[in-house]
């Protein structure tokens, strides 16, 4: 299995709720806790598995917003990997998953110097390196609903902009929509192997503008209107006599 | 996922120590279903994991940043710990507290409400921010006998639903939905993303995936606005002259819904045109008082309601007693054909070019007419009238807060509506849908109480739509009723109250002083008032004898905001898993379009402190007080606490707060009798209630017969006739004539009165320049002198939020900016991230500037709400929100621009008292060019807030987790085949 995301930049609206998810799963999760550094104070931060960034591209009024959300690739050749010197950083032979042991993690942060992609963070109560891990935790728990044995992330995205599932498998709902949607991962032009992948935006709809009317002026135009017959031939009439229908005022709410 | 897992994984999750429960969500209007896991470590329960609800109605299992985030709402050293009384001799607003017992609280407030019941109830007034308890809270004031009653509909978008339900019976807000499974069109118009904010974000990907076509109108694009197909960034407060000039296009190449109009509209009415004579502009009516409309097939008169009539959509008759008469519609061509809304003119004030107003509104009708979707279920219409299928148009619209918190948003507002019932998109399939109770008759038939007397219960409602000058508010001479000065002259339709108006009204004593303000979950010492400085200065203000001029101050609430600070009275709310709550078909539903729903919260987990649910308080304070709903004849308690209250409480026979499991054994829907197990019977169903319609109901229910009658069996509406959409409205022209001195009845006496309403109350919406505006310009204040307007929004993460104290989504941002368009900013010479002064006729404040390419040229705007002041919310004295976040508000007064001579007159909406606070015009300049002066902070600055009794200090990190990690370990295999770092391939 080759597991990770789809994310399509078509509908992601960069409302944070995939990155609230993942920091409210995972910190009591299999890396947790993720910890808050002056969480009330002047520099409030903390660890975070998945953040998303807003870009503009090009110039008013030809400008786009892109909201795009970032966290680790589970890389098919992880660089991050590469750099271990412990051996913590491994990518799961059955799955694909790229984890980092924390038992054997000295928190060196030479992983995070080689990722390209920002995705690991050091956890300075711990001292451990800590990533996404794909909601392992998640997604093999045979206690949760099928329906849920998903990354949090993507159980809660709103807009339904990322999926999970097994690139291995060419019938499965994420490698069909990289398929169809030409699918993309970041960065491959420099020689990274990505897993994960993103949607383009679609491109936008067009749509047929009703023909404009050939008349005279406006006040012809009125003057046209003027004592006309309905548009349409009269609608099948019921054969009953017209009375007012129920009282239009008078009664009140209680 | 898997089916089998792929090597031995450890146990991660203890789920012998976890349990699940379900309730709602209350960080926003959404109220989306939420399923709660708790785990006890031991010590406790704490909560493992907050998701959506996959069975609930509206949000399917998904869930907003803020949703995510409720752990830190409920770790927050913010919360209230106990009830507070100001330390004598401390000066209120400086924070100074000293802990009192419930007992003592409740007794010191009922003896002071007592008194004031008994001698002058209009002596308290009873303002709620964004609660979901409106049907309660409005119930409390009524029995109180108070008409100074109101939420924050006022402050936040009352002209959308005004203009809604009184022009086509339903309206945008969370009262309705696009029909994302069936639209092809969606235009979004204006700040709009928080009501309703995930309903909208699963529709916006139904839509998209559907391959349909998504317009965003707004000088931002952020949000929502991000994925639009096109982004028409438009000037601010233009909004209704572009619907008007897209009307204009419509009618200018014949392309409307004539069918539509002449069957579900007042298209065919008749206008009486006397101009300058009583009854001039009011509808012709015939002897049983049904208005007419002039009959093709009879060539002659005939009552609305004679369908067979073929009346006349068009045309110009005479009355038979000699008055001219116009259709509606010929009104309608008349004035939106003029060249004013023509698209070269309207390109102009709009922003937006002409070739595209053009084609925007043809493409609408392309869609409209030419894709038209059919849904084979036959219905019948109220007249009996037999139809195969439901035609539908599939353009759909959605706008809230930033069409409607302009001076000229009700008309604007209108104008949308026009927009989609000329394309005959309402409630078809595929355009906008309401959701039960909506729709509803033109207005809904509540009249606003307008009489208090002491140890007397309201004849109904304070809050309710008039329908003529004989409804208003307001005493002989003319004078207001109400402290907000609703339903007065100066705010006639004001559905929602004027709560901006409130404190500056009762510290002017203007109309009258009033004895005791509560505030529940309304920050109005902070981002939910106009004016925040001066206001804090009004809350402050002293009589020369040194007694404060707003006597009492009961500030109910959660958390330690900004407005805590100024109460004399603390009364500590719970966080919104620790309490029993009804989202209710009498309040704000949460009804889907196909299906009328309600919910409950229930408590997950039991407070840790001394607090209170405000609904529990209410109850009981009403029984102390002897509300007749409340105490039997000895004066006893009739119900014991909230939950019972609910349970045996009925509205009217059968009708009660929650619709679901009525009846004695839960078998009834809608209407039945209290059921002593409904509340249990919530529990297990999720804690939602969801009754759907039968397909022959779910379209076109202003004229479905079916509908019709299963919503007065409802208690939906009072009877079941049709609901005649309104393009002209009769309601405004009889303000209107009022105005003119022409009406038979009550009319204004102040000149600004009646030059206001005979301006504003035009049957037929126009557009017209924001009032402050129009004033500076009397002043010779050129708008050029206040070249920028200035507008603010929610993020996504904040939305509606009532606090951005939550440790995880201050990571996301705990600073706002002053936006503005790039290419602008370098014009001026103003560099990114440096300091500005941005500067109203009503004072100055200096912020940090940021450049950005998706912004209108002549718009700054910022997020809303983030500034916030230190020691409030658990912040530290040097937090960002404190130090360089900012508030627009203290722009932003909340009377128009004064002047010698002229009458002080809200900053509001002149029909229906909506603040105007998006109608904010500045200048701005550097803030570093000044010798000396190194800005490093925003202005104006506050002092911190001492810490409340009772309050730990805020932790300096946190590493929430509800158990310890049960660590992954790399496997000895893997290691040893690749060694300890990974090899290549």
């Amino acid at each position: 299995m080759k597991l990770g995301l789809v994310i399509d930049l078509d509908t992601c609206v960069g409302c944070q709720a995939c990155a609230v998810a993942c920091k409210q799963w995972n910190t009591s999760g299999t890396t947790g806790a993720l910890p808050d550094y002056d969480p009330y104070g002047a520099e409030p931060s903390g660890l975070w598995f998945n953040r998303v960034r807003h870009y503009e591209v090009g110039d008013f009024p030809a400008n786009r917003t892109v909201n795009f959300p970032m966290s680790c690739m589970h890389c098919e050749d992880a660089a991050c990997v590469d750099v271990c010197p412990t051996g913590a950083s491994y990518k799961r032979a059955e799955d694909g998953i790229v984890l980092i042991d924390q038992d054997k993690c000295m928190g060196c942060n030479y992983c995070s110097w080689a990722c390209p992609y920002g995705a690991r963070e050091l956890d300075r109560h711990s001292g451990t390196m800590k990533k996404c891990t794909l909601c392992v935790d998640r997604i093999y728990d045979t206690a949760l609903p099928e329906a849920e044995r998903q990354p949090a992330c993507v159980l809660t995205c709103p807009t339904h902009a990322r999926h999970f599932g097994d690139f291995d498998d060419p019938q499965s709902a994420v490698s069909q929509l990289v398929a169809q949607r030409r699918g993309e991962g970041l960065m491959e032009d420099l020689g990274y192997a990505p897993v994960n992948r993103y949607l383009p935006p679609r491109k936008s709809a067009q749509v047929a503008s009703a023909a404009r009317s050939e008349g005279g002026s406006l006040l012809d135009r009125l003057k046209g209107w003027m004592g006309r017959q309905n548009r349409s031939a009269t609608s099948p009439s019921a054969s009953q006599t017209a009375s007012q229908p129920a009282s239009e005022s008078g009664e009140t709410e209680a | 996922m898997a089916e089998t897992r792929p090597t031995d994984l450890p146990q991660f999750e203890n789920h012998a120590a976890q349990r699940q429960a379900e309730t709602t969500c209350y960080m926003c209007a959404c109220r989306c279903g939420i399923r709660v896991t708790l785990e006890d470590d031991g010590e406790g329960e704490k909560i493992r994991f907050i998701q959506g609800n996959p069975d609930h109605p509206v949000n399917r299992g998904v869930l907003c940043a803020k949703g995510n985030a409720g752990i830190m709402k409920q770790m927050s050293p913010a919360k209230l710990q106990q009830p507070l009384r100001r330390k004598p001799g401390s000066e209120r607003g400086a924070g100074e507290f000293e802990p009192i017992s419930w007992d003592e609280a409740l007794d010191e407030l009922t003896a002071r409400l007592k008194h004031i019941r008994q001698t002058d109830p209009n002596q308290l007034a009873f303002f709620t921010g964004r609660d979901q308890m409106q049907a309660l809270t409005g119930f409390w004031a009524s029995q109180f006998g108070t008409l100074n009653w109101a939420a924050h509909g006022g402050f936040c978008s009352v002209n959308m639903a005004a203009a809604g339900l009184y022009t086509t019976g339903q309206s945008f807000w969370e009262f309705g939905d696009p029909d994302w499974d069936n639209a092809k069109y969606f235009m979004m118009w204006g700040v709009a993303e928080d009501h309703a904010s995930n309903p909208i974000k699963i529709g916006l990907d139904k839509f998209k995936r559907n391959g349909g076509k998504f317009v965003a109108v707004n000088p931002v694009r952020t949000g929502y606005q991000a994925i639009a197909d096109e982004w028409l960034p438009i000037r601010p407060g233009t909004d209704g002259l572009l619907a008007m000039s897209m009307i204009h296009v419509l009618l200018a190449n014949d392309r409307f819904d004539w069918d539509f109009l002449v069957r579900y509209s007042n298209a065919t009415q008749l206008v009486v045109q006397t101009p300058g004579e009583a009854g001039d502009g009011l509808l012709l009516r015939g002897e049983d008082d049904a208005p007419l409309v002039w009959s093709l097939r009879e060539e002659g008169f005939a009552p609305w309601y004679d369908v067979d009539c073929q009346p006349a959509l068009f045309g110009e008759y005479t009355a038979p007693d000699g008055r001219p008469l116009k259709t509606v519609m010929t009104l309608l061509a008349e004035r939106y054909l003029a060249d004013e809304y023509s698209p070269a003119v309207a390109a102009k004030e709009c922003g937006i070019d002409a070739e595209t107003i053009e084609r925007l509104a043809l493409e609408m009708a392309h869609v409209a007419f030419e894709e038209e979707i059919v849904i084979d279920t036959p219905w019948v219409d109220w007249a009996g009238r037999e139809h195969d299928n439901f035609i539908g148009r599939p353009v759909a619209m959605h706008a809230m807060r930033g069409v409607s918190a302009h001076s000229n948003g009700f008309q604007a507002c209108r104008a949308i509506h026009f927009l989609q019932m000329l394309l005959g998109a309402i409630d078809c399939p595929g355009s906008h849908l309401a959701k039960p109770p909506f729709p509803r008759h033109l207005p809904p038939p509540i009249k606003p109480a307008n009489s208090a007397a002491p140890d007397t219960p309201l004849s109904g409602p304070p809050l309710g739509f008039p329908t003529a000058p004989e409804d208003l508010a307001i005493n002989a001479d003319g004078s207001p009723k109400r402290i907000d000065k609703a339903y007065s002259w100066e705010a006639p339709l004001a559905n929602h109250g004027l709560m901006h108006m409130t404190i500056r009204n009762a510290v002017a004593g203007d109309p009258y002083s009033i004895d005791t303000l509560i505030l529940f979950m309304a920050n109005m010492a902070w981002n939910s008032t106009m004016n925040t400085a001066e206001t804090r200065d009004m809350l402050r203000a002293k009589n020369e004898d040194g007694s404060y001029k707003l006597p009492f101050l009961v500030v109910a609430d959660a958390f330690h905001s900004e407005m805590v600070s100024f109460a004399d009275l603390v009364l500590p709310d719970t966080t919104y898993l620790e309490r029993h709550d009804t989202i209710s078909i009498l309040d704000r539903p949460i009804s889907e379009p196909h299906a009328v729903c309600d919910s409950i919260r229930q408590p997950v987990i039991e407070p840790d402190r001394d607090v209170r649910p405000w609904q529990e308080v209410l109850i009981e304070l009403g029984a102390r007080l002897g509300f007749p709903a409340l105490v039997d004849g000895s004066g006893q308690p009739k119900f014991d606490g909230y939950c019972d209250f609910i349970t045996r409480w009925e509205k009217a026979p059968g009708i009660g707060f929650l619709a679901g499991w009525r009846g004695e054994e839960g078998e009834s829907s809608i209407v039945g009798a209290p059921n002593p197990n409904q509340w249990e019977r919530y529990k297990e169903n999720g804690c939602f209630f969801e009754y759907s319609l039968p397909p022959q109901q779910r379209y076109y229910r202003f004229a479905n017969r079916d509908y019709l009658e299963f919503s007065k069996r409802a208690g939906f509406n009072a009877h079941s006739g049709p609901i005649v959409m309104e393009l002209y409205s009769e309601t405004l022209q009889k303000f209107r004539l009022a105005g003119q001195g022409l009406y038979d009845g009550p009319m204004p006496t102040r000149e600004e009165d009646k030059q206001r309403l005979t301006t504003y109350f035009d049957p037929l919406p126009f557009h017209y320049m924001p009032l402050s505006d129009q004033r500076m310009a009397e002043q010779g204040i050129d708008r050029e002198q206040y070249p920028f307007h200035a507008v603010n929004q929610r993020p996504m993460f904040m939305y509606h939020s009532w606090d951005s104290q939550n440790a995880w989504l201050r990571q996301i941002n705990a600073q706002n900016y002053l936006y503005m368009n790039r290419q602008r900013g370098r014009e001026m010479g103003l560099k990114d991230l440096s300091w500005v002064w941005v500067e109203s006729h009503n004072g100055r404040i200096r912020v940090q500037l940021k450049l950005m390419e998706g912004c209108n040229p002549d718009t700054v705007w910022t997020w809303n709400a983030i500034g916030k002041q230190a020691g409030a919310w658990g912040l530290s004295k040097d937090a960002p929100e404190a130090k360089r976040g900012f508030l627009m508000n203290h722009l932003i007064p909340e009377l128009l621009p004064p002047d010698a001579g002229q009458a002080e007159i809200t900053n509001s909406d002149p029909i229906t008292g909506q603040a105007a606070w998006y109608d904010l015009r500045v200048r701005i300049y550097a803030a570093d060019d000044a010798p000396g002066e190194a800005a490093q902070s925003s202005a104006p600055e506050f002092a911190e807030l001492p810490p409340l009794p009772g309050a730990s200090p805020s932790p300096d990190a946190l590493g929430y987790k509800t158990h310890d990690a049960v660590n992954l370990e790399r496997p000895i295999a893997d290691v040893l085949g690749k060694g300890a770092t990974g090899e290549k391939k």
